[in-house]
């Protein structure tokens, strides 16, 4: 230290060439300062990040008892659609069958489905966040027989992966469990 | 340009079109400052910092309060309870009040006793009175807005003030409500008013700075500084200086929102809110209470009532008295006459304004005890002595006390009075100057 500040010698630290003791309590306080207006700043953002209640209520339990063999149903989980489709053996064998070379998106269907019975997706376009429309009777299904999208023309097969139109990826699919054979927990 | 003082580039080409640098340069580092100013000058810069951190907590709470009777109570829980850190956004913006009023009063009673509201600095002074006005609005309908029991009848008491005005009172009430009782609509105004003023506040901030760096600072002498000699530049010295102060003060703050958050706070307020149950003893927070005891002193049988009592009801004469206690404030460079400024040199003025400091205290205590004897009687007599000073005592002192004399300048006591050891290293050069 004595070596470095007293270059300038009578206790007057430098006089501009070099590194003086100042020169290090300058930057020593400026780091101390940063990390300190950083730890004072981060609560103050972090109040902005999803609330306790928020995140208690991120899981979103559905019975699935009631839904029949091809029917479709739309549940709310964190704010967002997620349709679930009780799929026919037909839709299932339409969907296993795809060449994945043709995929925008290529994913196989096993890969999409814990159980091939049942489709669960979350009801968001990814092309810019519409609803893809098909989920209740009598809506448009698209070309591929699963969804589509209304806004800018996305068409969804039945496994929910993007075959045609605008939408770069298929309908992302949620983690969810199996809590009994006829009850399910998404998130 | 090429003669600019800033080496940056950038800087310079900025500064040639938008003055923003050379402004800042002006009058944050050359700003010439009375080298003699101690640490109760560290309060205003204080109080701007505090401001900025109400400000900041206020909009950060705003995302998650909801201004409606049904949902308020709930929302500021959910806050203490769910949102990330909100438990500490909302005691840093609750224990900031305190705190607010708390350096802002120091700062108030500093300018009282270095005399620095007389001339050339009055209208700064009539400014610093504004500001507190506007602050104390701006407490009362923020504590509105938790909508706990003290929320609810404080926002009743305080309303109910006007109904003292003769003829139209009722119908003032009637429209601050927005209704017959403090209810819905009562809160919406509140909140849009709380979240409005301290904007306004900082406006006003701004003037108070101008005002102030027309000339000056006053400083613990209170005689003008007359030579280059007898400054510093603000920077580094006095930020420096107002750095330390204000590393002692959150020390001081933050020991308060950490192991006592709820100190200075009454918990019925915890209670949510019941228009039809008046909780036993409802005060306001501390730093109302000398004003609350100056209302509650002109009772029908008082005798500081008695000399108005032809005139008005104890109820209006109360009122005004309230606020009259602080209007007093904006004529006081006029009623205080003495030449000299700072208390250091009036002998007399010191001891009485040590009075008024005690005389403030004691109205502060009894603004908190129920109003029942002895406590009425002493809250009477400490409201009388109040205005007193203010209104007999310190225009009298003009005419009969005499003061010390004052040194020729800020230096002279520094360069004589014994300043130990260094001080013959340091007269050298201020004698050449």
């Amino acid at each position: 230290m004595a070596s470095s500040a007293d270059t300038a010698g009578e206790g007057s630290h430098g006089d501009g060439d070099g590194e003086t003791r100042r020169d290090f309590l300058m930057l020593a306080t400026g780091a101390f300062g940063a990390f300190g207006a950083a730890a004072a700043a981060w609560p103050l953002i972090d109040q902005m990040n999803p609330a306790a209640d928020t995140l208690a209520v991120s899981t979103t339990e559905v019975n699935l008892e009631p839904i029949k063999p091809g029917q479709r149903v739309l549940v709310k989980w964190q704010g967002k659609p997620v349709f679930i489709v009780r799929r026919t053996k037909a839709q299932i064998e339409a969907a296993g069958k795809v060449d994945l070379a043709n995929l925008p998106d290529p994913e196989t269907d096993a890969k999409r489905a814990l159980k091939p019975e049942w489709l669960i997706v979350v009801g968001v376009c990814t092309h810019l966040g519409c609803i893809p429309s098909g989920t209740k009777h009598g809506e448009l299904k698209g070309e591929f027989g699963g969804w589509f999208c209304p806004c800018h023309g996305s068409h969804y097969d039945t496994s929910g992966r993007i075959r045609k139109g605008p939408a770069p990826k298929n309908l992302p699919v949620p983690a969810y469990e199996f809590l009994s054979d006829k009850l399910v927990k998404i998130g | 340009m090429s003669d600019s003082k800033f080496k940056n580039p950038i800087v310079a080409w900025i500064d040639y079109r938008l003055p923003v640098f050379s402004f800042m340069e002006h009058e944050l580092h050359e700003y010439p400052t009375p080298k003699n100013l101690n640490y109760w000058w560290n309060f205003g810069s204080l109080a701007g910092i505090i401001l900025v951190i109400m400000i900041v907590t206020g909009i950060v709470l705003a995302m998650h309060y909801t201004a409606h009777t049904a949902f308020a109570f709930d929302s500021v829980e959910r806050i203490m309870r769910d949102v990330n850190y909100g438990w500490l956004i909302r005691y840093v913006h609750m224990n900031g009040a305190s705190a607010f009023f708390i350096v802002v009063f120091i700062h108030i009673f500093r300018g009282m006793y270095f005399g620095s509201y007389k001339s050339p600095r009055e209208i700064l002074w009539i400014l610093g009175v504004v500001i507190l006005l506007i602050m104390m609005a701006t407490a009362f309908l923020g504590y509105v807005l938790p909508w706990g029991q003290m929320s609810f009848w404080g926002a009743t008491v305080i309303t109910n003030l006007f109904s003292a005005i003769p003829i139209v009172g009722d119908s003032i009430v009637t429209l601050l409500w927005g209704g017959f009782s403090v209810d819905n609509p009562t809160l919406n105004r509140f909140f849009s008013l709380h979240y409005l003023l301290p904007f306004v506040l900082v406006g006003i901030v701004v003037l108070h700075i101008v005002a102030l760096h027309q000339h000056g600072s006053n400083n613990p002498i209170g005689i003008d500084t007359k030579s280059p000699q007898d400054t510093i530049p603000f920077h580094p010295y006095y930020t420096v200086k107002d750095l330390f102060g204000l590393g002692v003060f959150l020390i001081l703050f933050f020991g308060f929102v950490f192991f006592a958050p709820n100190f200075l706070g009454h918990p019925d307020n915890y209670i949510e809110a019941n228009p039809l149950v008046t909780p036993p003893h409802i005060v306001p927070e501390w730093y109302f209470l000398p004003f609350y005891a100056i209302l509650r002193s002109f009772t029908a049988d008082a005798l500081i009532y008695l000399p108005i009592s032809w005139l008005m009801s104890a109820k209006l004469a109360g009122v005004l008295a309230m606020f009259a206690s602080i209007m007093v404030l904006f004529i006081l460079p006029w009623l205080d006459h003495s030449p000299v400024k700072s208390a250091r040199f009036r002998p007399l003025y010191k001891q009485f304004f040590w009075l008024l400091i005690i005389d403030c205290i004691i109205l502060g205590i009894c603004g908190a005890k129920p109003a029942e004897a002895p406590w009425t009687y002493i809250a009477q007599a400490a409201t009388a002595y109040y205005f007193l000073h203010f209104i007999v005592i310190i225009p009298l002192l003009g005419f009969f006390e005499k003061t010390k004399p004052l040194p020729t300048s800020i230096s002279e006591p520094v360069l004589k009075g014994g300043g130990g050891s260094s001080s013959a290293a340091s007269t050298k050069p201020m004698e050449k100057a």
